[in-house]
């Protein structure tokens, strides 16, 4: 079934141990949507993404990708993982293979391509992210932004459909994030589906199509960024903006 | 006679066994450890393989860890020169009397074995290995077996490559104990000799030597092929693609990815 409708998440709930941290989330996730993920450090947005990729099982509740349930037991959990790329924060590029390589590994083995199709579409996707100079490089050979580029265009080679971006900026040097957040920007704009845990305050104001605010594992606050940002309706989201934002400055 | 005298008595009567024991002990050493090596990564992989929602499956793999876990402490806590006699003994034992041939059971013997130390070494190494390597693989659809082979072993082998250098030193020595069975590798032929030719002493010390050169060689022969494995970080920008000529080479510093 192909709706408009790419997530739909329903009483989802994970637990470590005795742990909840995520408590009854809901939430829906059109196509062409980019969502941002805001909140405190520990409120469970990693987390969140974690079992949406399904690199964490989730305790309780269900997640429809086009309304197939993507915990149950006969779901083919290797297809639907390149149909929704993941980018994380350490970037996790695989340090045995060139910027080339790593764009074509998951085509090859996963999708069953020919070498020769799964280099073409890594060089296209390299080139959208500005990294086709470096195809034949090794990732510690790059910067910090130009891995994570890398790590955009290898989700993207698998013509994925969502990429979920896990703090994709957080572990760069100030002056790389800029070029990343270009990516993304492109990419939001492009029609892609995504969505991204950020501490970017103004990503998620002026590229997002809604934010969403988690507080202690629960979504505290979903809305457009225009009343998230200006005329939040949880004191915890004021609080929480107050907060980041005045140490920005 | 002097010891000189001596050495050379043996040296000529007794080279050519020598060398042959030399040809022997290396190729045990040399096939053991290679044999030994990939029992130790298939070890590992199975080891890794994830919980199974599947009950059966999750049982299944319980057993193969505990069978796994045996043959590496058994091998590791008792003496090869104990397991060459109950391997070799207990084959004729069952076959009632008939032998294995010699060579086949030496490799035998030695890669079982240092498929158990190995085993130990790749799980250090695939512990190592960052987990974010793992996810990234599976975040791509990857299985466990194509992570393994593409990703993460790949990675272990040159983490470990000192160790597996170390291992086939350390086989080079410990192949002696298997003339225990019969096998003429270098200690064997020295054996004979000695009683050839009743120099003990000098027929040992040659060997002591052959050993030695054998060892230190082969040792810095290995760290050199690590050396050059550890890799060039030169690299290729691709300048342009309608001048494919228009390539500017890099040349990175040496640097460990860690
Ligand atoms: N594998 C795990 N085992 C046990 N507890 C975990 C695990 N992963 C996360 N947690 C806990 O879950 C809580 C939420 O973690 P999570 O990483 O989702 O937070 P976050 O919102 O992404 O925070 P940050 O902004 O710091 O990344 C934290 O208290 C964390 O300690
Ligand atoms: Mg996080």
């Amino acid at each position: 079934m192909q709706t408009d409708t790419v997530f739909e998440i329903n009483h989802l709930v994970k637990n470590f141990g005795d742990h909840q941290v995520l408590k009854d989330i809901n939430m829906t996730v059109s196509k062409g949507e980019v969502v941002s993920i805001i909140g405190a450090s520990g409120s469970g947005k990693s987390t969140l993404l974690r079992c949406l990729n399904l690199l964490e099982t989730p305790t309780d509740g269900e997640i429809l990708y086009h309304g197939d349930n993507v915990l149950e037991k006969n779901f083919d959990i290797r297809s639907y993982r390149t149909k929704v790329g993941m980018v994380f924060q350490q970037f996790n590029l695989f340090n045995n293979m060139s910027v080339l390589k790593n764009c074509m590994i998951g085509q090859q083995k996963v999708l069953k391509r020919s070498a020769q199709e799964a280099k073409d579409v890594a060089l296209e996707y390299l080139e959208k992210v500005g990294m086709s100079e470096f195809v034949n490089a090794k990732p510690r050979q790059l910067s910090g932004g130009q891995k994570q580029r890398v790590a955009i265009a290898r989700s993207l080679s698998m013509n994925c459909e969502v990429i979920l971006f896990d703090e994709p900026t957080s572990a760069l040097d100030p002056e790389m994030v800029g070029e990343v957040l270009l990516v993304m920007k492109n990419l939001a704009e492009s029609g892609l589906t995504m969505l991204v845990v950020t501490h970017e305050m103004q990503f998620a104001k002026d590229v997002s199509s809604r934010v969403v605010f988690m507080d202690d594992g629960v979504i505290a606050e979903d809305d457009s960024p225009e009343v998230i940002f200006n005329e939040p309706k949880n004191p915890r989201t004021r609080e929480f903006l107050y907060r980041v934002l005045n140490k920005d400055i | 006679m002097s010891f000189f005298e001596s050495m050379s008595k043996v040296w000529r009567i007794g080279a050519k066994q020598l060398f042959l024991g030399v040809g022997n002990t290396l190729l045990i050493a040399l096939v053991s450890t290679v044999i030994g090596l990939i029992i130790g990564l298939i070890i590992g992989v199975i080891r890794t393989i994830p919980k199974s929602r599947n009950k059966f499956v999750a049982f299944l793999r319980k057993i193969l860890n505990f069978i796994l876990s045996a043959y590496v402490e058994v091998f590791r806590g008792t003496p090869m020169m104990v397991q060459a006699m109950v391997i070799y003994w207990g084959y004729a034992f069952a076959a009632g009397g008939k032998t294995l041939p010699l060579i086949p059971s030496a490799i035998f013997i030695v890669s079982i074995n240092t498929g158990a130390y190995m085993a130990e070494i790749v799980r250090g190494g695939i512990i190592s290995i960052d987990k974010g390597q793992f996810e990234a693989a599976q975040s791509i659809g990857m299985n466990h077996f194509q992570t393994m082979v593409h990703v993460v072993i790949p990675q272990v082998l040159r983490n470990i490559l000192p160790s597996i250098s170390n291992e086939f030193v350390i086989n080079i020595k410990d192949t002696s104990v298997l003339n225990v069975i019969g096998v003429a590798e270098l200690f064997y032929q020295a054996t004979v000799l000695s009683k050839m030719t009743y120099e003990i002493f000098a027929t040992y010390a040659i060997i002591c030597v052959m050993y030695f050169i054998l060892t230190f060689t082969i040792t810095r022969l290995l760290r050199l092929a690590e050396k050059l494995l550890e890799g060039k970080s030169n690299y290729t920008i691709m300048g342009s693609q309608s001048d494919p000529k228009a390539e500017i080479h890099v040349r990175g510093e040496e640097r460990r990815a860690d």
